[in-house]
């Protein structure tokens, strides 16, 4: 198995951001516009990023975050570079717990969109919009950890294959370059620390 | 001078008396809200008699007058709740101001004006120390509802930044309904005096309603179906989440918006879910009542 860490992993504290981005009264992570200069902030630290990134967006200091919040942090967030590909880049919430939880899957799944969150100390999660096949095999391989994907890659799009590639495509996974295998981004982040 | 006597009791059903007879005046030089005989106010009373000010104050550039309650009990209620700090600029009050009493209140949540998002943060804050301790021994909520309660407060509070383009207020008590519901409860409002609802999402979606885009078609788009002004998809969850969040508590939520209502109704209430034909009121009204836990 070939070292799963040709990404840059980037790790950014969210609570850091806040304090750092807005004004020392925003102790939560409410209101639109401060999750848009919480997500420029990311963005921002993401622009010197290589072709490739694995960022570990941490919550874990956040005590309230609202929908609107939510929106920008999370959806948008994954929306703008899914829909632009400015780079590849993967995503993981780290701190996602019970006050934060339901607004980020309505948030997700109401722009079809899904993400890995660490939920407890290395307990993984899938949330929002996914369909059975892509949860049981995202599951799969977060328990195996990769996946030979060349192999199941010939298979096309369909059956376990093109639910990897889609898992891939969303974000979700990585696939390695040189061989081809899909690596669950628990994996890559343990080289986050 | 036009008078107008305000109800004895002012809470959000008497306050469409109110508005009705506010919305019905001539135009005049001079009013006076007559509020001497107010016995009982929760937050939409207070709420709507800022707005009501405001909507006289606004019709001819001139400080409607106000005669404060007899009972000093209930004078000093609304001090408490920083109702005078707020009626500064709306009202020239008649007689004399009771004083705000320093330290520990009872209050939820003061009247406090909203009118850009760092309003929505102080909000929040204030809120977050006391919330936590009237969810759970009055209304019987687990400790965590402090998180719901307060994004609650920041949505519905959002709502008058993004899309009133005008300053409202918001206020939240908790009161003991052993008559009405024989639970304690509480009760949320928020009211600005923008542009309502159906001027709001007109631009955006008047042209598919045609004849039918109203105040109560434009309350079902943006309450039922989460229509927004903004083309981003994103948006318009807020009052959706709200809706929901308010359903799991078993509580009420309405929205008075121009000449309409819209409502959703617990099986403990039993107003009409759509109202129409209420007097035009600028801006909107939006009520949220939260009841204790039957076991509780």
């Amino acid at each position: 198995m070939n070292d799963p860490r040709p990404v840059d992993p980037i790790a950014i504290d969210v609570g850091d951001l806040v304090q750092k981005t807005v004004a020392s009264l925003y102790s939560h992570l409410i209101t639109r516009p401060t999750g848009r200069a919480v997500r420029l902030a990311i963005e921002a630290q993401l622009a010197d990023a290589g072709d490739q990134a694995l960022s570990l967006i941490d919550l874990s200091e956040v005590t309230l975050l609202d929908f609107s919040c939510a929106d920008e942090v999370v959806a948008k967030l994954l929306q703008r570079y899914q829909d632009h590909r400015r780079t590849d880049a993967y995503f993981v919430f780290r701190g996602v717990t019970e006050p934060h939880r339901d607004q980020i899957e309505v948030v997700l799944e109401r722009q079809s969109l899904a993400a890995v969150a660490e939920t407890g100390p290395g307990r993984f999660e899938l949330l929002g919009s996914r369909s059975e096949e892509e949860g049981r095999l995202w599951l799969e391989l977060e328990e195996a950890g990769t996946m030979p994907g060349r192999e199941n890659g010939e298979g096309g799009d369909d059956g376990a294959a093109g639910t990897l590639q889609r898992l891939v495509a969303r974000g979700l996974a990585y696939r390695s370059g040189t061989a081809g295998d899909v690596v669950a981004l628990s994996r890559l982040m343990r080289h986050l620390g | 001078m036009k008078v107008v006597s305000v109800p004895g009791n002012l809470d959000q059903e008497s306050l469409d008396q109110l508005l009705d007879e506010v919305a019905a005046l001539p135009d005049e030089t001079r009013y006076l809200l007559d509020a001497r005989h107010l016995r009982w106010v929760d937050p939409n009373g207070m709420v709507g008699l800022l707005a009501a000010g405001a909507e006289l104050r606004d019709r001819e550039g001139i400080l409607p007058r106000l005669e404060l309650p007899e009972s000093s009990d209930v004078a000093g209620y609304l001090a408490r709740m920083g109702f005078f700090e707020e009626a500064r600029g709306v009202f020239e009050v008649d007689g004399t101001v009771p004083r705000r009493r320093s330290g520990a209140s009872d209050v939820l949540l003061e009247i406090t004006s909203i009118e850009a998002n760092q309003d929505v943060h102080q909000v929040v804050d204030r809120v977050q120390a006391r919330a936590g301790a009237i969810l759970a021994n009055k209304l019987g909520y687990p400790g965590t509802a402090v998180v719901q309660f307060s994004v609650i407060l920041s949505e519905v509070c959002q709502n008058i930044v993004e899309h009133a383009e005008a300053p409202g207020w918001v206020a939240a008590q908790s009161y003991n309904w052993s008559r009405r519901l024989g639970r304690w409860v509480v009760v949320i409002s928020v009211m600005d005096m923008g542009r309502g609802f159906r001027r709001s999402l007109g631009e955006e979606h008047a042209a598919r309603y045609g004849d039918r885009w109203s105040d109560a078609t434009a309350l079902e788009a943006a309450f039922l179906h989460g229509l927004t002004r903004f083309p981003d998809s994103g948006r318009g969850q807020g009052i959706q989440q709200i809706r929901r969040q308010v359903r799991r508590w078993d509580g009420a939520i309405s929205i008075r918006s121009g000449s309409a209502r819209i409502a959703q109704v617990p099986t403990w209430d039993d107003r009409p879910p759509i109202q129409e034909g209420l007097a035009s009121f600028p801006g909107t009204q939006i009520s949220i009542i939260l009841p204790a836990r039957e076991d509780a």
